[in-house]
């Protein structure tokens, strides 16, 4: 680090007689090539400076002979240094990035990311918040931005859900790549390693069309930090001891870079846990083991670059022993009973049920500026997720995996951003993929999603018209097509109960007997469009946005056929299943004032032919009956809005305030939407003293309502009691309130190296509660007390 | 000159992995491996009299259809049956005979007999090596004429030994059929 400081501030000058020379230039934009007025040209180490005219030129006289460093400098630009040698009086053209706030080479490391829309909801997750969240999830972490909560399959599986829809109508991003990893199923987490990213950020909503037109639900897209193009080298190491689970995580990361803009990046991260804790009883069967590690390298220039990355992402994880059931009967024990049926003692091992995902992610990307023009990307991506999911089975089975998934997806995407004027932005991209699904037959389980090949083909166009300082106006238009050619085997029983037999008869293959091989081609056509200003006057905010997003069924929807042991219940695709079409209109107003400050963010999003999983009825079996979930699809209303607001009471005191609810509803039938988050405040109050080595705790209280908004229950029989009995699936579990403490120092031990620890007690009092968002509400109470000390070392 | 060879080099390779992973192979059928079709009880009179068997049988697994449940014939009065079971996967040709793998784990599956009406007992006829009950052979004795209602389930991992009641017993249900019969 010295020696950078050293080679930036040794002046470059060799001494010369003669000092009557003139350098003078001109200094232009790089987009629009128009002059720049007011640059500022300072000789480095020298009392030389000048600034520049309406024409953008300069001049500085009586300079010696001798090698210059140049730093040029801009209110709305990048600082550029140039070295030029002067024998003579020389003229020399200068061009400087003058969209500061969209560049995004930005060089400042940690510096979170710029907006993806100008009118849409847009929040960001500090980097502080996610290494707090190191040994956690992604899912938790998101948490903190409002109008975001998770749908949970026991504490390792966490699936964010954006104003209240989840799944394949969340897009994620990670590092410029759409996760292609199966994000269908309830229990599927995304496969992120959280320590890999540098900043999060989520748009709320489907006005992002630059990553898909099908984000009903909203994008979560994560970044890397950004790369300085000098010559360092820096890192960061986490260690993360965890009390409810028994075990940690640890996590380290290293940068180098050199002064060209070549640069390598390292990272990887392991986390074990052991069984969690209830405040009651041990959630037997519930660790996780993680694996994960990047390696990135590449060269970033101004006017072009080049990157290349691989990830991999291991985890396995548990499931708790008492959610994995036999029939409708258990079902019905289990939720009556209160405490899970399967106590034991402590331990690390992870049994089945569980579930173990590889992810990679390869990706090449290059970018080209073109002056006065813009900037064209290309990018060719690679994700191969590889999931097994063992149940309890007998014999020799046990070892074999009912459900052995394996998804290649290739992409190349190319798009190119038009900034040459300054007022004026366009962006134009399009997108090819295919993707093919394997399900191994080794597994002796009938496949619940068949093979199948996906062809994806995307365009968009995105612009953006800045009126004046207090206007901006965003719109844009997407075209998707999606076809969808599948080889899957129906029993011959269910082809005929859906009625597939007089509809879709043309597509059987082959009859097998009890079975049908059947090969269905899908096609979907899909628009979306968004339409958004923003307008800014004394301190105040205003965004509109309007959002129209179509998304295609998933493979889920379409072909799920089967008994999910792990869940008990049979779940039904149907062939049927048409895209649905979401408008949503969203709006927010954001004040600052003095020493606080407020953000309202309603919204409403109507969705046709809304897409979702029911409970409806039961099917019997020679293992009793069974709850069946079917697809299906109806119009949908979801409202909703988020509060939040700050106020910094002094210079030590601060708080923050925030509050979500959406209300979901199937307008067809006039009933609730099925898990919709419940209503939530978040408070918290912080103290901080950086004198005291960066001295800072809070106490955070999160109170989440009693979601009273459920469809009905469903009556089933029960072979065990010989009668009708009423299945409370869908009662929610009462409101709780739990706080949470949080503090941190900082020591800094060296000129680069500085130790953060910090303390997380989350559930403070142990509180036993149960969400309504978790799939093992029915089994066991959540989490008890989880004590988490951290600690971080930045060199 | 570079920007056109890394991007014709991108374009190759991006051709180059679509074209191979192409492939229209049929998948590979997959039958159930676990699947326990049919479930027949043997109940033999001690002293000489009708065999009654009862049935349950569901040919399409997990698909739709009910099982179909038989009780070839009513039970006589105040009698004592000896009881067998057999399990059944009949999904494949010769059907695979489930019962011996229960009895290879005997220690982690239990049968559990509950009857109503006017059967007065039942009794496990066999054991584990540790002791508790199996039930693949048990003893059923009847009471005076009128109706009565078998309960049997097979119980995979239940808590063993256990108090004779599913509650207490827990673990996955791998069958569950209830038989109506008539006793004269």
């Amino acid at each position: 680090m010295l020696f950078i400081l050293l080679v930036f501030t040794t002046p470059f000058t060799v001494w010369s007689q003669d000092c009557n020379y003139t350098l003078s230039g001109q200094v232009t934009d790089y987009h629009s090539k128009l002059p720049l007025v007011n640059a500022t040209i300072q000789i480095v180490g020298q009392p030389f400076s000048a600034t520049t005219d309406l024409d953008g030129k300069f001049e500085i006289s009586n300079l010696c002979a001798g090698m210059y460093q140049l730093e040029i400098s801009h209110p709305e630009c990048n600082t550029i240094l140039v070295q030029r040698r002067i024998d003579r009086s020389i003229f020399i053209e200068l061009k400087m990035e003058h969209h500061l706030e969209e560049l995004d080479e930005v060089q400042v490391v940690g510096e979170v990311l710029n907006k993806k829309t100008n009118t849409a909801l847009e929040e960001s997750v500090k980097l502080a918040t996610l290494e707090a969240y190191s040994s956690g999830s992604l899912g938790d972490a998101l948490k903190e931005i409002g109008g975001v909560s998770s749908l949970n399959t026991g504490a390792n599986i966490v699936k964010p859900v954006i104003h209240g829809l989840n799944g394949s109508r969340v897009l994620i991003l990670n590092d410029g790549v759409r996760m292609q990893d199966m994000e269908w199923g309830d229990e599927h987490a995304p496969n992120i390693d959280i320590n890999s990213v540098g900043a999060v950020s989520v748009i709320k909503g489907a006005a992002a069309l630059q990553y898909g037109g099908d984000a009903i639900g909203g994008v979560v897209v994560m970044e890397q930090a950004r790369i300085p193009a000098k010559d360092t080298l820096y890192g960061r190491t986490f260690l993360n001891g965890v009390s409810n689970g028994r075990g940690g995580s640890a996590s380290s990361e290293l940068t180098r870079a050199f002064g060209e803009g070549w640069f390598v990046k390292g990272q990887g991260s392991y986390k074990r846990l052991g069984d969690h804790e209830a405040p009651d009883y041990i959630l037997s069967n519930t660790g996780v083991q993680e694996i994960g590690g990047t390696l990135q390298f590449g060269k970033h220039q101004f006017a072009w670059g080049w990157d290349v990355r691989y990830s991999y992402f291991n985890s396995e994880i548990a499931i708790l022993r008492a959610s994995h059931i036999g029939n409708v009967d258990d079902l019905i024990r289990s939720i009556n009973n209160g405490q899970p049926e399967i106590i034991r003692p402590f331990t690390y091992d992870l049994q089945n049920p569980r579930q173990e995902v590889t992810h990679h992610l390869g990706k090449a990307k290059f970018y080209r500026r073109f002056e006065g023009l813009g900037k064209l990307n290309v990018q060719y991506d690679f994700q191969n997720n590889r999931r097994f999911e063992f149940d309890v089975r007998r014999g020799e089975l046990d070892d074999r995996a009912s459900l052995d998934l394996e998804l290649t997806t290739h992409t190349l995407t190319t798009d190119f951003k038009w900034d040459a004027k300054e007022r004026f932005d366009l962006h134009f991209g399009l997108l090819g993929r295919y993707q093919e699904n394997f399900a191994n037959p080794a597994t002796g389980v009938r496949r619940l999603i068949p093979d199948y090949d996906k062809y994806d083909f995307g365009s968009f166009l995105v612009g953006e018209f800045r009126v004046n300082d207090a206007w901006l106006l965003e719109a844009g238009l997407r075209y998707d097509f999606n076809r969808i050619d599948a080889q899957k085997f129906y029993r011959t029983t269910r082809w005929e109960e859906r009625g597939y037999d007089t509809e879709f008869q043309d597509l059987v293959v082959e009859d097998l007997g009890t079975q049908l091989l059947v090969n269905p081609v899908l096609n979907y056509h899909n628009f979306s469009s968004t339409i958004g200003a923003k307008y800014g006057f004394n301190g105040s905010l205003l965004r509109f946005n309007y959002a129209l997003a179509q998304r295609a069924p998933n493979p889920a929807e379409l072909f799920s056929d089967g008994l999910h042991h792990s869940a008990a219940r049979i779940e039904l695709g149907d062939l049927r299943i048409d895209s649905e079409t979401s408008h949503k209109f969203i709006a927010s107003w954001q004040k600052d004032f003095a020493h606080w400050g407020f953000t309202l963010e309603p919204f409403v999003n109507w969705v046709q032919d809304f897409i979702l999983l029911e409970p409806t009825g039961v099917e019997f079996t020679i293992r009793g009956a069974f709850p069946v979930w079917e697809y299906r699809q109806t119009n949908a209303r979801l409202l909703g809005v988020d509060v939040s607001a700050y106020s910094n009471w002094s210079t030590r005191w601060r708080s923050q305030h925030g509050f979500s609810l959406v209300k979901g509803n199937d307008t067809e039938n006039d009933i609730a939407l099925i898990n919709i988050p419940s209503g939530n405040f978040r408070n918290s109050v912080t103290f901080s003293k950086p004198e005291w080595n960066d001295f800072e705790v809070s106490l955070e209280s999160q109170y989440v309502l009693r979601q009273n908004e459920v469809p009905d229950n469903i009556t089933v029989f029960s072979p065990e009691q010989q009668e009708e009995v009423l299945l409370e699936i869908n009662t929610a579990p009462d409101a709780y309130h739990l706080l949470g403490l949080q503090s941190k120092m900082g020591f800094q031990l060296g000129e680069t190296t500085k130790l953060t620890t910090s303390l997380r007690i989350n559930n403070l009092l142990d509180t036993s509660f149960r969400e309504y968002l978790n799939r093992q509400r029915f089994f066991a109470d959540d989490l008890g007390r989880n004590i988490i000390l951290q600690l971080k070392l930045n060199y | 000159m570079k920007t056109i060879k890394i991007l014709s080099l991108i374009a190759v390779a991006g051709l180059t992995f679509w074209s191979c992973s192409d492939d229209d192979d049929a998948p590979e059928e997959v039958n159930e491996e676990e699947t326990i079709t049919t479930m027949t009880i043997t109940l033999v009179p001690q002293g000489g009299g009708t065999t009654v068997t009862l049935q349950t049988q569901d040919l399409d697994g997990d698909g739709p259809n009910a099982p179909v449940v038989t009780v070839s014939d009513d039970l006589a009065a105040n009698t004592t049956y000896g009881g067998a079971v057999v399990v059944l996967d009949e999904t494949v040709t010769p059907a695979d005979n489930i019962t011996l793998e229960v009895a290879e784990e005997d220690d982690e599956h239990q049968f559990f007999y509950i009857p109503t009406g006017n059967i007065t007992d039942i009794t496990y006829g066999d054991q584990d090596d540790d002791g508790n009950p199996v039930g693949l052979i048990f003893t059923l004795t009847t009471g005076g004429a009128g109706a009565a209602t078998l309960a049997v389930t097979l119980r995979h991992e239940p808590k063993k030994p256990n108090d004779g009641t599913l509650a207490d017993a827990g673990g996955e249900t791998d069958i569950a059929e209830t038989f109506n019969i008539t006793i004269q």
